[in-house]
């Protein structure tokens, strides 16, 4: 099986995020979108019970290797940086689309992305590219199952499981709860320096920055609220909750 | 795997050479893979380790023995055997990084490390091939775990005073052994000791010893003051016979295999040092930022903020003193070939030549955590000392790090000790300096310093070397042979010569950084160094004062301490106003950062 698995480069959510004129500051730590490492764990999974190839593919900036490198020592047989460096205006779109050149003239039985990125979290890229490329698609999935060309699938519905049914070639992106992935092993971080690692720029797609300008805009990114302080309610039980609904509705105003 | 440098150093060289920023070996310059190694490590830790804690402080060893095989899976068992019998054969950095993810783990790092470092290595090193290829293989994937059992009730710093008893029987076949080891780590379960004994009464000789052999036993666990996850008992030897090929090494040089292993341990207590002093770190500057008295949060508090300062800028020396010996072993293994590195014992050779600077980290190392846990408890308050909070764990995990390995004052005494001894066999041209100095002295005057980034930190260096030049050449030639019955001298040598080569590291680190990023990017570095050496150089002064003192009477101690004075004259810096800066941004990440 042919499986393709679509990665993202995140800013590390542990760390402390500062927003310094409306820009993140780049504090150099990243990581994996850890949806997509369910993605990696998937596709390493069903290669190896298929039989096959893995290859991992990120749209983003040569800093993207490390994150590849990772894909790689965690099973993955190749990977693709396609370098986005020359676009200004870069969102979604830009990504579907520049994936979708990638796809073009190759050929793929799955595609496994992960459900969202951690930092824009608009789930738009899978969908997208599926649209783009006019395959199925089926999001959020926590389970999948492949004999021949039928795929067996579930997928989270807002808490619900739904049941689906696809056939290959077919696009998915991963909710957590898929799988547990791995921790990279010593002998295969060894391995993957030598594994294929090939960098694209957009020339090699034959596109044109234009063709891919992003079309929406980031006027501001703020940071939540600080939590404010709880209040405890006291007395009867009675009363408590009495109170409680007063308050969620004459000052929360929520119902 | 790493940039190896050309330049191969004498170990405690530094004293009496300069040493340029791109000789050594810095945090900085992992390469991608030093990353992902240490990525899996923290994630293993912290995933699988970490939510084990309770269980594993129970000292159900079941869930120890679980870990280490997990650990074994994940290849991080076999990092320093070589690829031929079933390990990785990683470099000592890789290793190093391990160490110090490990440390997180409290006891159970040190089972980790018993296995791996001290358990293991008297093999790696010293096993001949038969050897290596019996036991190797399962130590390395985790199936077999290893022990390493030197100490005995009447002898701990006095390894070679061992009472354990070595027999050959009349067959010729088996050693009988009889006595009993003491504190072994790993010791509820591991399957091989390595077993120090003396045959025949005097030949001190190394053993491999497994525990399914007739006589092994163990005694009932110890109850310790800290490290409570990891398995202490006695290992007592009853008639146990041991066939002849099990003698690791030559018979009568036992003390070889533990001298080198102990140098590793030292070592490697320190890089655990380094990363138990970033948790403790991280632990008390989010709680000082959550914790609020008086209507504010305690990490407002400029007292507060310089606790964590001076955590921060310990830690940033000892991080750099720690991976530059790593280096150290490193440039030199990088001469070695692939067959040499195989033997395994030219890799204990290329790792004792550092000795004296096994030591200093070593002392430096189990200090800085103690300092750091202690302050970190003090951060936390009452709360600090309550079970719930991992400082309290921290706390008492920390307190015999200043005493196994080696104590911190035999250790302090073979600082000097090693130096003496390099310098009588002319590897270090230690007398020669000392001479010129005395001369140079006479006519020393003052130096116009530049304010240029670190000029006044490189300055105050190279005025340390002198200073402790100084003070060790007065001693020696007041004392002569009987400088070894003067203890304290030898201490404030020892520390003086620490203090060199921890500002040393720092200043060349920051400086290294600076090449390659930018002044701009390292503002951190440079607020450690700055306050670093300001910091250990009057620390510096007072040993070399008070070492002095001792040394000098009358008018040629007048004439000595204004001749230093001369040495130790600087603007000093506003340590203050500097720890204040270095904590908002401690505060601000959370965490210890460069």
């Amino acid at each position: 099986m042919n499986i393709y698995v679509l990665m993202k480069r995140t800013f590390d959510m542990e760390e402390q995020i500062v927003i310094e004129n409306g820009e993140i500051r780049d504090d150099g730590e990243y990581i994996i979108n850890p949806y997509d490492e369910y993605a990696i764990e998937e596709a390493v999974q069903l290669r190896d019970e298929h039989g096959g190839e893995v290859t991992v593919v990120l749209v983003g900036d040569e800093e993207g290797e490390k994150q590849l490198r990772t894909a790689l020592a965690m099973g993955a047989d190749q990977a693709f940086l396609i370098n986005n460096e020359d676009v200004v205006d870069y969102d979604q779109f830009s990504t579907s689309n520049i994936l979708a050149a990638f796809f073009e003239d190759r050929e793929f039985d799955l595609i496994i992305g992960g459900n969202v990125s951690i930092d824009h979290s608009t789930g738009q890229v899978g969908p997208r590219l599926a649209e783009l490329l006019d395959i199925a698609h089926v999001s959020t999935i926590t389970s999948i199952e492949v004999s021949d060309d039928e795929v067996k699938l579930e997928r989270d519905s807002e808490g619900d499981v739904e049941k689906v049914e696809a056939s290959l070639p077919l696009l998915v992106t991963a909710q957590q709860g898929l799988n547990e992935p791995r921790y990279p092993s010593l002998p295969n971080i060894m391995k993957a320096k030598k594994k294929p690692l090939e960098v694209l720029d957009l020339d090699d797609l034959d596109l044109d920055e234009e063709d891919v300008e992003g079309k929406t805009e980031i006027i501001d990114q703020t940071l939540p609220p600080k939590k404010q302080a709880g209040r405890m309610l006291e007395g009867e039980v009675q009363d408590q909750v009495s109170e409680l609904v007063r308050l969620v509705k004459d000052k929360a105003k929520v119902i | 795997m790493s940039d190896i440098q050309e330049k191969v150093f004498k170990g405690g060289s530094f004293i009496t050479e300069d040493v340029l920023p791109e000789d050594i070996i810095t945090p900085e310059d992992l390469t991608d893979e030093h990353e992902m190694i240490a990525k899996t490590t923290e994630d293993f830790v912290e995933g699988e380790v970490l939510p084990k804690m309770d269980q594993l402080e129970n000292q159900q060893f079941d869930y120890a023995v679980d870990l280490l095989k997990q650990a074994g899976e994940l290849g991080l068992l076999g990092v320093d055997v070589p690829e031929e019998y079933g390990g990785l054969g990683l470099d000592k950095i890789s290793s190093a990084l391990i160490a110090e993810k490990f440390a997180l783990a409290g006891g159970f790092s040190v089972s980790y490390g018993g296995h791996v470092g001290i358990g293991s290595l008297p093999i790696v090193f010293f096993g001949n091939q038969q050897q290596k290829q019996k036991y190797l293989p399962p130590l390395a994937t985790g199936e077999k775990l290893a022990a390493y059992a030197l100490t005995e009730p009447g002898s701990g710093s006095d390894a070679l005073g061992a009472k354990t008893s070595a027999k050959l029987n009349e067959a010729g076949t088996h050693y009988i052994l009889n006595g009993e080891k003491q504190w072994i780590t790993n010791s509820a379960f591991a399957d091989v000791f390595i077993v120090y004994a003396q045959i025949d009464g005097d030949k001190f000789t190394a053993f491999i010893v497994e525990r399914d052999f007739p006589g092994v036993s163990t005694g009932p666990e110890e109850k310790k003051m800290g490290l409570k996850s990891s398995s202490t008992r006695t290992l007592i030897l009853e008639d146990t016979e041991v066939p002849v090929e099990n003698v690791l090494g030559e018979v009568g040089r036992g003390h070889i295999i533990a001298f080198n292993i102990l140098n590793v341990g030292r070592y490697k207590l320190a890089i655990g040092g380094v990363g138990a002093s970033k948790r403790g770190i991280e632990l008390s500057a989010s709680y000082a930022n959550e914790r609020k008295q008086f209507n504010t949060p305690i990490a407002n508090f400029s007292l507060i903020q310089e606790k964590l300062a001076t955590m921060a800028t310990h830690t940033y020396a000892n991080e750099s003193a720690v991976y530059r010996t790593v280096g150290l072993f490193e440039q030199r293994m990088g001469k070695l070939t692939q067959e040499q590195l195989n033997d395994g014992s030219e890799v204990a050779k290329a790792i004792a030549e550092y000795q004296i600077e096994c030591s200093i980290t070593k002392v430096f190392g189990s200090e800085l955590m103690d300092y750091v846990v202690d302050e970190a408890v003090q951060i936390h308050g009452g709360y600090g000392f309550m079970q719930e909070y991992e400082v309290e764990r921290m706390y008492r995990d920390s307190r015999v790090q200043r005493i196994f390995e080696g104590t911190n004052e035999i250790n302090r005494l073979l600082i000097p000790g090693s130096l003496m001894k390099k310098a009588m066999k002319g590897e270090l041209p230690l007398l020669q300096k000392a001479q010129n100095l005395q001369e140079e002295l006479m006519m020393l005057m003052p130096e116009e310093v530049g304010t240029k980034t670190l000029e006044q930190e490189k300055y105050l260096l190279k005025n340390a070397k002198k200073i402790g030049l100084l003070a060790a050449g007065l001693a020696a030639q007041k004392y002569g042979e009987k400088l070894k019955q003067e203890q304290e001298l030898l201490a404030n040598i020892a520390d003086i010569v620490s203090e060199i080569y921890n500002i040393e590291s720092a200043i060349l680190r920051t400086e290294k950084a600076i090449a390659k990023t930018g002044e701009a990017k390292n503002q951190q570095k440079i607020l450690y160094t700055e306050v670093y050496v300001e910091e250990a150089f009057n620390r510096i002064e007072a040993d070399a004062k008070e070492t002095i003192i001792a040394s000098e009477s009358g008018d040629t101690l007048r004439i000595t301490l204004s001749a230093m004075r001369k040495l130790t004259r600087h603007d000093p810096t506003n340590v203050i106003a500097k720890k204040r800066e270095i904590a908002k941004t401690i505060l601000q990440e959370e965490k210890y950062t460069v």
